[in-house]
């Protein structure tokens, strides 16, 4: 069931795809602004510059967070890659996210330290739903082992807009894109500096950008498990869903951390539950 | 070239001054002048960042907030004094809290005068400053040669 | 069954003897060594009945049981003075109400009872008895230390040690007695005996709010009570001979009989596991010294409350009065979570989240299917482990730091490292990957969705347990945050002490390499005999698991590696220079602290107005209960 050679390909290529496609959006971000934009490997050059850069840290355990965010990133990526079990990805992937909020308030500074508070309050705005996607996939597809959900025939979007939708939300938050973008984000946002990263450098600030590349190949990867059943489908569904979050990242202001909070329980309770439950109770329970 | 060169972030610190310079360095973010296209981001946070931008000259107040934000940013770092007034303290240079330029406090590596400093000067002296910074970090490989503050390199 | 007896009658002689020695180190060797008996004891049981599935023992019902009885009517006297000594009527008027129902039951409806098989043994009794009898016994030996340093931190109390140690061993009997008793009027005698000590330990201080917190709970448990002895007088009124008294027979009754009993004992279970209209006793109980907190509030006491659902969910499960009750405990689950954000108060978080977690094996329960038995029975075994070891730290951290306030362990990791590394264990097994709990919630919520109406348990699942992730996050965070003004004052902790923290700290993590042993050996086994069928975590799962396990034990050493990369600069403050201990000049040149706190959410997730809508919902579940089941009964 599980298979090691898809988990390996995903250490190997992610952070180049991961790259590639956050050049991508900074090109795409340009060109909506207005701008010629960076080149499309600026994203790797950036990360070869932060590897050239000095470690300087407020406490030497930062080291030990950011080594370890990024290892369980990995891990939860790897295992969704090889065909794992869905709840444990996100599990781990929760993990991983904890390594980072202790990192920044190890240093005990103003700005990390409320960084971290409100990343932590994305993880809480974040993870019902994806927790809610993942049972909505078991019930589609019988099982939550994402090689079983891969290789479902069943199209999983027909049975699953609003869970869908209620992820894309998520991804949102996920993605650090405005208007979620509270505990640091890729723009010049002065209000927090740079939230719970403000106090990593150089090499480990290269590491949170790595890890943060495999993050959303394995958030693209749950685009794709939607579409599944057909590859020129998912592979355009993946296309406009990253489009879409572009587009939101650059027309919406940066919201109150209360506004999302209650928007992605609210939606994950509208549109995820009630998507499971008319799929729960509508079609007979579970779905062959 | 290395990869420093082709990403340098920088921090942009108003010490004191009259808002002109400061409306110069952000006109080269805007769409016309689009410094991104060198990979140049405005980080907001010394710990992020390559390039120390500062307009305006020194004061009592600003005095140790310089140097702290100096000390802040990890090595190699470069720093740019945009402005007459950074470079020298400009026409306040006479004032009774004015200190002179921003090397009366660290060691700055490219000055861009001008009164305000155009974008175009502003985005020439950062390139000047991607060469020096190329220097600090092929000598910071060499431990023995130290990191001596460099002289002043004028745009 | 000599093993049985001799684990109830052992710690009771114990206790009596403690009653008597009011020397400091004769005690401690005496409990010392009675821990020592009562572990090998209970790990002695294990070994001997592990393979043996369900083993029934005919002991002799009628002078045991009019001893209880005896008991039972001097402890109703006693209740009935102090009552009335402290004016608490409420309490008066139900004791005096247990009292008669209980006259009824000895004196009228058992006149021709005569149950066989008093005392029973199977897997889940087992490892009800091994929580009791080692992590129990560790909390007695701990407890030496730690009142010792109470007493001289608190003059005001009245030292009553002896008191303390009769009525925490008379406990461990009683815990003992409650899960080997097949007997239901057997169990009835244990039940009413831990509430007494419950009753009197959270009273040990003496102080007005003691006084008040001990009689809520007697009074919250006294009500449970009487649900019990409905039940008793329910199965003697169908059965005068008393043969379903008999647990096992009870269960096998099938569902038109049992169901009755099944759910009064499931209120009465409600009750001692301060599930939510009642969930204030266990938030006031907190007033008991830390090890009483530990014991009775935490791992074990409460425990019986589940306990006794877990063994009647093949009754409850598919029933509307099921369901009732596990969304009693779901309801719960999710409101004592929320609460416990806005609580800063170590203590009063640990009993929001053990209030949660007791709601969550209920919810498990109370649905009942063969997986969620399971989950539930895995979920009573992490969380005893891992709630104890928190109270102790906060216990011993509260002794060194002279507060038990959240945001006064700020850079606790500079100030005790050790104790904060164990905490930091103790909070990873209650929330994190690859740790003890989440295996269970995560078996929940593939258990739930199987099972009717499961929806809204997974609901309950996905929105809880990210509030957990919260509390415990932020929790961890102030812990391990480089606060400049720490200095190290870990020294000077009792040897016995450290000795409890770290072996409670090392079965943490080893339960969480071996639960699918205990799984496979204990739980499997039970569940299958009970359901015919069982569940368990698949072997690829395993062994992830257990890789993200050693992965996370060998990260800490990429410290010595590059741990000491990087040139130290002060953290950032918008410039502003500051002292090492982060003082720094405002504006007007005055010099400033830094002060950092966490989120509390007070608005949000506020204790008043959670507590409120979470006892409405609750009480109305079991209004729901009490009418469908009336309509039963007639
Ligand atoms: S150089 Fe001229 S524009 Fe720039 S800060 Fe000084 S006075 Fe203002």
């Amino acid at each position: 069931m599980i298979s090691l050679w898809t988990a390996l390909l995903f250490i190997i290529l992610a952070p180049f795809i991961g790259g590639l496609v956050s050049g991508i959006d900074r090109k795409v971000t340009a060109r909506m602004q207005g701008r010629v934009g960076p080149p499309i490997l600026q994203p790797f050059y950036d990360v070869g510059k932060l590897f050239e850069k000095e470690n300087l840290v407020v406490t030497t355990t930062q080291n030990f967070y950011v080594l370890s965010y990024l290892v369980f990133i990995i891990v939860s990526g790897a295992l969704f890659f090889a065909g794992g079990d869905m709840l444990l990805v996100i599990f781990a992937f929760t993990l991983a996210h904890i390594f980072l909020v202790l990192g920044g308030y190890a240093s005990y500074s103003p700005y990390s330290f409320i960084g971290a508070e409100r990343e932590l309050i994305q993880i809480i705005a974040y993870e019902p739903m994806i927790i809610l996607t993942a049972v909505g996939m078991y019930m589609v597809a019988g099982s939550f082992f994402v090689s079983d959900i891969a290789a479902s025939s069943l199209p999983l979007i027909m049975y699953l807009p609003g869970v869908f939708i209620g992820f894309l939300m998520v991804l949102t938050i996920k993605l650090r894109k405005s208007p979620f973008d509270l505990s640091t984000s890729h723009h010049a946002h002065q209000e927090l500096v740079k939230g719970v990263t403000t106090e990593f450098t150089g090499p480990s600030l290269a590491k949170i950008e790595i890890a943060h590349w495999y993050e959303n190949v394995f958030l693209l990867g749950v685009i794709f498990l939607f579409f599944a059943f057909s590859i020129p489908l998912a592979l355009a569904a993946l296309v406009i869903a990253y489009l879409l979050e572009i587009l939101i990242d650059n027309t919406f202001s940066r919201v109150k951390w209360q506004f999302t909070l209650r928007s992605a329980w609210i939606i994950a309770g509208m549109l995820g539950l009630v998507n499971l439950a008319v799929l729960y109770y509508l079609a007979g329970g579970l779905l062959p | 070239m290395t990869y420093l060169t082709r990403s340098p972030w920088i921090l942009h610190y108003d010490a004191s001054s009259c808002n002109g310079c400061d409306i110069e360095v952000l006109a080269c973010l805007t769409p016309l002048y689009d410094v991104e296209r060198f990979g140049i981001l405005n980080t907001g946070n010394p710990k992020h960042s390559d390039i120390f931008v500062v307009t305006g000259g020194v004061n009592e107040q600003n005095r140790e907030v310089i140097k702290n934000i100096y000390e802040q940013i990890p090595d190699p770092k470069v720093v740019v004094a945009v402005g007459i007034c950074a470079t020298s303290g400009g026409v306040f240079r006479e004032c009774y809290n004015i200190m002179g330029g921003i090397d009366r406090i660290i060691p700055v590596d490219v000055y861009v005068p001008g009164c305000a400093a155009r974008p175009e000067s502003i985005i020439d002296g950062i390139v000047k400053a991607l060469g020096i910074l190329e220097e600090k970090r092929a000598r910071m490989r060499q431990p023995d040669t130290g990191k001596k503050a460099t002289g002043g390199e004028t745009v | 069954m000599i093993e049985l007896a001799f684990l109830i009658i052992f710690p009771t002689i114990v206790a009596f003897l403690l009653l008597f020695i009011s020397r400091g180190a004769f005690r401690d060797s005496v409990v010392k060594i009675a821990a020592l008996v009562i572990g090998a004891g209970s790990v002695y049981l294990l070994i001997r009945y592990y393979n043996q599935g369900l083993v029934l023992f005919s002991a002799p019902f009628e002078p045991a049981t009019e001893i209880m009885f005896g008991i039972e009517l001097i402890i109703a006297v006693l209740l009935l003075y102090l009552g009335i000594r402290y004016r608490k009527y409420l309490a008066v008027v139900l004791v005096l109400f247990q009292t008669a129902l209980l006259l009824l039951v000895e004196l009228v409806l058992l006149s021709d009872a005569h149950p066989e098989t008093n005392l029973f043994i199977d897997q889940f009794s087992l490892i009800m008895a091994m929580i009791i009898g080692i992590i129990g016994t560790l909390i007695c030996v701990y407890s030496l230390g730690y009142m010792e340093t109470y007493h001289t931190r608190h003059p005001e109390v009245k030292d009553r040690r002896r008191l303390y140690f009769f009525m925490v061993f008379v406990f461990l009997a009683a815990m003992f007695g409650l899960v080997f008793s097949n007997n239901l009027l057997w169990v009835f005698f244990f039940w009413e005996i831990t509430t007494l000590c419950s009753f009197i330990l959270i009273g040990y201080a003496e102080t007005h709010e003691a006084t008040n917190n001990a009689f809520l709970a007697l009074e919250m448990n006294l009500l449970g009570g009487i649900a019990f002895a409905g039940a008793l007088i329910y199965v003697l009124s169908v059965d005068p001979t008393g043969g379903l008294l008999e647990i096992e027979n009870l269960l096998a009754s099938g569902h038109a009989i049992a169901l009755i009993p099944a759910v009064l004992l499931g209120f009465a279970g409600i009750t001692k596991a301060a599930l939510m209209p009642f969930s204030s006793w266990l938030v006031g109980a907190m007033v008991a010294p830390t090890p009483v907190s530990a014991l009775l509030h935490s791992s074990t006491m409460v425990k019986a409350g589940v306990y006794i659902i877990v063994r009647f969910a093949p009754v409850l499960t598919g029933t509307p009065e099921g369901l009732i009750i596990g969304l009693i405990g779901g309801f719960t689950f999710l409101l004592a979570s929320a609460i416990a954000i806005s609580q800063s108060n170590a203590k009063k978080v640990l009993a929001y989240s053990t209030i949660a977690n007791l709601g969550l094996i209920v919810a498990c329960a109370g649905v009942g299917t063969y997986k969620l038995v399971w989950a539930a029975i895995l979920l009573i075994i992490f969380h005893a482990i891992a709630k104890s070891l928190l109270f102790l730290c906060v216990g011993t951290v509260e002794h060194r730091i002279g507060s038990r306030n959240i945001e006064d362990m700020s850079g606790l990791i500079i100030r005790m490292p050790k104790l904060a590394v164990m905490m930091i264990v103790g909070i990873a097994g209650m929330f994190l990957a690859p740790f003890g709990m989440l295996i269970s919630k995560w078996a929940a919520i593939e258990a739930f969705i199987e099972a009717q109406f499961g929806l809204i348990f997974v609901a309950i699942l996905a929105f809880g347990g990210s509030l957990t992730v919260f509390f415990w996050s932020k929790w961890m965070g102030k812990i391990l945050s480089f606060d400049p003004n720490a200095v190290g004052e870990e020294k000077s902790v009792k040897v016995e002490k450290w000795l409890v923290l770290y072996i409670l700290t090392g079965l943490t993590v080893l339960i969480c390499l071996i639960f699918p042993l205990i799984s496979s050996t204990l739980i499997e086994p039970f569940v299958l005999a009970v359901y015919g069928q069982t569940a368990r975590l698949s072997q690829d799962n395993l062994i992830i698991m257990a890789m993200m396990l050693f992965l996370l034990m060998i990260m800490p050493f990429s410290m010595l590696i590059s741990g000491n990369n990087g040139k130290k600069v002060s953290a950032y403050m918008g410039g502003r220079p500051t002292s090492p201990d982060l003082k720094f000049a405002g504006s007007m040149g005055i010099t400033r602290d830094v002060t950092l706190t966490n989120y509390y959410f007070n608005d949000m997730f506020g204790e008043k107005r959670l507590l409120m809508t979470g006892t409405a919902l609750c009480f109305g579940l079991i209004l729901l209960a009490g009418v469908i089941l009336a309509g039963m009964i007639l």
